[in-house]
């Protein structure tokens, strides 16, 4: 497959660093100058300046920066609160809307040109996947203890063996699901217009792609965070 | 690598998405289908409906987009590359 320009890959050559050209690289700097590591590292970067420079100091009257910061924050807060209630809200609120901002900005970085979104890779979406596994596995034994098992091996007792291999492997594919849907569309909407601009790119062909890829970029990062609230209240909600 | 193998390699990855985005298309057209008509019907409900919705969607596109990642370890990252070459 045809290589994109990646601007930090080819900033970090020329400074001298190595970048690989496979998906793992080889050696430990190697690894770390990945192109998905390195744009993730960038828009790490920029959550935290830019809510540094336009949440500085919090005015009683907001202006344009903080306004934006606050109904994005409000708009999450009210849509937690929906599904999952006002404490538990309160409660798992820094880890998902971390997970929404990061994954609405990391998605929308690879529409530019010669950025690639860090979750086209199935390395990062697979780390995000496995925290909200674990965790809804955590809040679950927090809230039941050891009967929360109980709950793997269905309402009759009979059937017990059978439901407990059924409600596992269910469990074990979110794991799959949940990392395998982001990834997936993420690398077809960036394979798309890879593919486009290659064969038609002079008459702006990709344009529709473009508007979308913002549309897709929206409705994953709301589809990750609803299903991760949806597999938390799941683990938290009393057995029935 | 022969032409059989290429040709072969190429048409499974085509089907393979060409077959689950036909099947996720229709139960995706399906479920829009009966969320308009219940949004029709109950519009108070749009809300609590969009949001059913978007997930079932989510859950049904997955499906196809499975198909779309064998598509692409077919193409890209096929795992018999060493024997298809040699072979």
């Amino acid at each position: 497959m045809e290589h994109p320009i990646l601007f930090i890959s080819v900033i970090l050559n020329w400074i001298g660093l190595p970048v690989p050209h496979g998906p793992i690289g080889g050696t430990l700097l190697e690894k770390l100058t990945e192109p998905y590591l390195t744009y993730s590292w960038l828009i790490m970067a920029f959550l935290f300046v830019v809510p540094k420079l336009t949440l500085g100091k919090l005015e009683l009257v907001p202006g344009t920066g903080q306004n934006f910061w606050e109904a994005l924050i409000g708009g999450l807060m009210d849509f937690f609160i929906e599904h999952m209630g006002r404490e538990k809200a309160r409660m798992l609120f820094p880890v998902l809307a971390t997970f929404f901002i990061y994954i609405v900005l990391a998605n929308m970085i690879g529409l530019l040109p010669g950025f690639m979104s860090p979750t086209s890779s199935l390395n990062i979406t697979v780390a995000m996947t496995l925290i909200v596994w674990l965790l809804h596995h955590i809040l679950g034994f927090r809230y039941h203890g050891w009967k929360y098992y109980k709950h793997f091996t269905g309402p009759i007792a009979v059937m017990a063996p059978f439901m407990i291999i059924l409600e596992l492997i269910g469990n074990f594919a979110r794991l799959v699901s949940l990392s395998m849907r982001l990834f997936g569309n993420i690398l077809a909407k960036e394979i798309l217009l890879g593919v486009l601009f290659m064969l038609v790119g002079a008459i702006f062909a990709p344009l529709p792609i473009l508007c979308l890829g913002v549309l897709v970029s929206l409705i994953q990062a709301v589809v990750f965070v609803l299903l991760s609230v949806i597999y938390c209240v799941g683990a938290m909600e009393h057995a029935h | 690598m022969d032409k059989i193998s290429l040709a072969l390699v190429c048409f499974s990855a085509a089907t393979s998405i060409g077959l689950t985005g036909f099947a996720a298309a229709l139960g995706m057209g399906r479920g829009v289908e009966s969320a308009c008509n219940g949004i029709a019907r109950n519009p108070e409900a749009k809300g609590a409906i969009t949001t059913t919705m978007i997930l079932g969607m989510a859950l049904i596109e997955s499906i196809a987009i499975y198909g779309l990642v064998i598509a692409f370890i077919l193409l890209f990252a096929n795992p018999y590359k060493a024997a298809l070459i040699g072979g």
